[in-house]
């Protein structure tokens, strides 16, 4: 027996044109949690892709408990014991969470009709080992993503896996969910099976993994153990060059006058009583938990959902603003949370995305201006950097680092005095999180005033001029840069309902 | 760059502008009348009520909509003239008036179904109203014929020419070009594509998606009326019973064979103008050839799947070649 219960050997795949695996390796342990990191194109989803048998590798080996194994197909990877929990959760819905776990693999009662009762039961049983007390018979809808997340885990014991891969399983978790999935990546272990986490966040990795292996540019760069890496090692691993700053704040000028005053925002079960204020030349975070109401109190703020009350001031002067067009017009710009449901227009190119804001700036009466549409447009891609063929590609067919880059152009291109991030980073790699935070830096720098709501504590201690810290719809705490409270523990405090003293 | 995006705008043409090219050819062989100068103004003539339907049908589909109503919409506008005209009135101005505001108002509530009271997709609010208007149709003529000789005004669009040309296709023409240039060059065109790909992300860029979409109902409304208004010119009459003739679905196979998707997004007036030409010419050529009109449904229905299997396939050739380059 091998001491691995997978390993993948010497693997290389290319796609017409270019290498995306050269003599790639991975290995997992029985009851190991490996961590696996790179940048996004560094080859995560290929390497993924092959260990699943949805790609064939050119070269190379796999071993299952020292077996050599040739995947032709997701079922002969699924049969050997690897099951794969991706990013995006193949979930249905509306059906029960009992149809969600067995499709596939329904249990037949006499005549072949399906026996839900022996189905349901079962069901109940593996979510229950998973650390989640749910009515199976439920749809899937109806729970949150930690639970969905679940359902996908449950699939995967029922498969007596021997090895689970979760493809950024954090990153659309709120704290609490991230803790159980935790929990369960443990207990998981616990059981013998073993796990390749992969994941963006740093703080995970040493919170969770036994081993972390880092690769780059479709090349294994190097596996160990967890506590022979740190912070600093493993970004120079992945980027092949040292960030000297993960977060390379730069100071505006704070102005005199506040630029947005929120004053005691109210909308029936959503925001209590929230009130701040926002300066020229800073940016203000927003820090919370998820559901503490941050991106609500900027939807309404942004007219995109009605308010029940409340005053909303721009430059001392009270403004009505019933729906985003109203918003724009008073000089706010605001980038959403969910860039592909909310931010763009997938099937359409970047040229018309990067309009999309502010369609009358680039008319003459009714008609498109395309030269200064070009003109913005090339400078858009050059300045933010989005890596494109051109600048008629479809978006739909960037990387999400890129297509983020496009949503920021297409704000930066509204001329906004106030500009609402809402976690601007998600799901983007380091490299494009710097050229963001640039972006930031830039517009403080041009006096503009910059609200960003993030649920990262590093990003946001590492880039806010001051803290405003939100919790079930109201705002707990304010706190400058130079407060002594600007740090990680009374920011969770908080963000938890603490209070912080003066 | 804008170059090679427009050579490859018009590669996309060059197929179903061949396919129109092959048919006239084939048609041309198998009867010695196809080939004849009256036959193609009877061929734009006859095409100009399919194409007036088919740009509103277009602009439902850019936005991942669909309007069923537009061929009942269209009956219904001449039934209310036919009405009036029972009922006494003979003033063409005043018909014709009449005939647009119903069509307009007809697509303002198609609109505002979809948009202000939140039907879930305009399939079921525009079947609805499909049903509403055929029944409506036949009620207001008391399911009877009605007759408009003697009114030339109202008869005029449908019937008349210049030299030979059909002057209902002269306003064709005109419609396609500034409906043509309204896609390609205005900002509320660009909304219209946007509107169909993500009404959330555009509402949220701070365009009125509910303005945009109502637009295009009110102008399905307006053109099936224009259509109604030619019909009564080309027939002389109206009749409640064409109401569910298959009028939405030749306009909807005028656009799909022209590129455009159900899914949204796509679409093109010359792509539309070819599709319904192509309808046209195949109706024609098979009655020259005196085939059945079953056998022409059926090798209708063969078209419409070939143009579609056509389009789906080359478009998954080109993600295909777009991903590998981008590898």
């Amino acid at each position: 027996m091998s001491e691995y219960v997978v390993e993948l050997k010497n693997a290389t795949k290319r796609f017409p044109g270019v290498v995306a695996l050269k003599n790639m390796q991975l290995a997992v342990k029985p009851g190991e949690i490996l961590g696996l990191i790179g940048e996004n194109g560094a080859g995560k989803s290929t390497l993924i892709k092959v260990l699943t048998g949805v790609h064939q590798a050119d070269e190379g080996q796999i071993f299952v408990d020292g077996v050599e194994q040739h995947f032709k197909n997701p079922n002969d990877s699924a049969a050997a014991g690897i099951a794969c929990v991706y990013q995006e959760l193949n979930i249905e819905k509306l059906l029960s969470i009992t149809d969600n776990i067995f499709i596939n693999k329904w249990i037949k009662g006499k005549g072949g009709l399906l026996d839900y009762s022996a189905m349901h039961k079962k069901a109940k049983e593996v979510m229950a080992s998973l650390g989640q007390d749910v009515d199976p018979t439920k749809p899937a809808g109806n729970f949150g993503m930690g639970v969905q997340q679940m359902i996908e885990i449950a699939k995967a014991v029922l498969i007596n896996a021997k090895m689970i891969i979760m493809d950024e399983p954090t990153s659309s978790l709120g704290e609490k969910e991230v803790e159980q999935l935790m929990k369960t990546c443990r207990e998981l272990k616990s059981r013998g099976i073993g796990i390749v986490f992969v994941s963006h966040k740093l703080e995970e990795l040493f919170e969770l993994c036994d081993r972390v292996t880092v690769i780059r540019d479709g090349e294994y760069i190097s596996t160990k153990p967890i506590d022979e890496w740190d912070n600093d090692s493993l970004i120079t691993a992945m980027v092949g060059r040292s960030l000297d700053n993960q977060f390379p704040k730069e100071f505006g000028t704070k102005s005199a006058e506040p630029m947005l005053q929120a004053e005691h925002l109210m909308e029936a079960g959503v925001l209590r009583d929230v009130s701040f204020e926002a300066y020229g030349g800073q940016i203000l975070g927003f820090a919370g938990l998820v559901g503490a109401g941050r991106t609500e109190t900027m939807r309404a703020i942004f007219g995109a959902d009605p308010l029940d009350s409340g005053k909303i001031i721009i430059k001392g002067k009270e403004v009505q603003i019933k729906s985003p067009s109203q918003a724009i017009k008073a000089g706010i710009a605001f980038l959403t949370e969910d860039r592909k449901g909310q931010g763009l227009v997938l099937a359409q190119s970047i040229r018309t995305n990067l309009i999309l804001a502010n369609m009358k700036g680039f008319s003459d009466g009714p008609f498109l201006n395309e030269k200064r549409i070009l003109e913005a447009g090339e400078k858009n891609i050059a300045s933010l950097r989005i890596k494109t063929p051109s600048i008629d590609e479809i978006v739909g067919q960037l990387s999400g680092g890129n297509q983020q880059k496009v949503v920021i152009g297409k704000w930066v291109n509204t001329d906004a005095d106030i500009f609402i991030f809402d976690e601007p980073t998600r799901g983007i790699d380091v490299g494009a999180k710097v050229e963001v935070y640039n972006v930031m830096n830039d517009l403080v720098k041009q006096g503009k005033c910059v609200i960003m709501v993030s649920s990262e504590m590093p990003e946001i201690l590492g880039m806010s001029d001051r803290v405003i810290v939100m919790r079930g719809g109201e705002v707990m705490a304010d706190v400058d840069r130079d407060s002594k409270h600007f740090n990680q523990e009374d920011l969770m405090k908080a963000a938890w309902g603490g209070k912080l003293d003066d | 760059m804008t170059k090679s995006k427009k050579s490859s705008n018009l590669m996309t043409y060059a197929g179903t502008f061949g396919a129109l090219l092959i048919l006239c050819i084939i048609f041309t062989i198998f009867s010695r009348n196809f080939l004849t100068f009256s036959n193609f103004m009877s061929i734009l003539r006859q095409s100009s009520f399919n194409c007036l339907l088919s740009v509103g049908m277009l602009l439902c589909l850019i936005t991942a909509g669909i309007d069923l109503s537009v061929g009942a919409n269209a009956t219904f506008c001449a039934c209310l003239a036919g009405m009036m005209v029972n009922k006494g009135v003979n003033n063409s101005f005043v018909l014709i008036v009449v005939i647009i505001v119903a069509g307009v108002l007809i697509g303002w509530i198609n609109g505002t179904l979809l948009t202000r009271l939140h039907l879930p997709h305009p399939f079921v609010s525009t079947l609805g109203m499909k049903n509403v208007l055929w029944g409506a149709g036949l009620i207001v003529t008391g399911s009877q014929m009605v007759s408009f000789s003697g009114l030339n005004g109202v008869m005029w669009l449908g019937s008349a020419s210049i030299g030979s040309f059909p002057v209902s296709f002269v306003m064709v023409i005109i419609i396609y070009i500034i409906m043509h240039v309204l896609l390609t060059r205005t900002s509320l065109g660009r909304s219209i594509y946007c509107a169909g790909g993500n009404p959330e992300a555009t509402r949220l860029s701070g365009i009125n998606s509910a303005n945009v979409l109502t637009f295009c109902y009110v102008i399905s409304g307006l053109m099936a009326a224009l259509a109604g208004l030619v019909s009564i010119g080309r027939s002389g009459i109206c009749n409640g019973v064409n109401a569910i003739q298959p009028y939405d679905t030749d306009a909807i196979a005028s656009c799909i064979i022209g590129g455009a998707s159900f899914m949204g997004g796509k679409g093109t007036m010359l792509g539309t103008m070819l599709g319904a030409l192509i309808i046209q010419t195949l109706r024609n050529g098979f009655t020259l050839l005196s085939i059945d009109s079953a056998m022409q449904n059926s090798i209708l229905g063969l078209v419409i799947i070939g143009a579609v299997l056509l389009d789906v396939t080359r478009e998954r050739m080109e993600a295909k070649a777009r991903r590998l380059a981008a590898k």
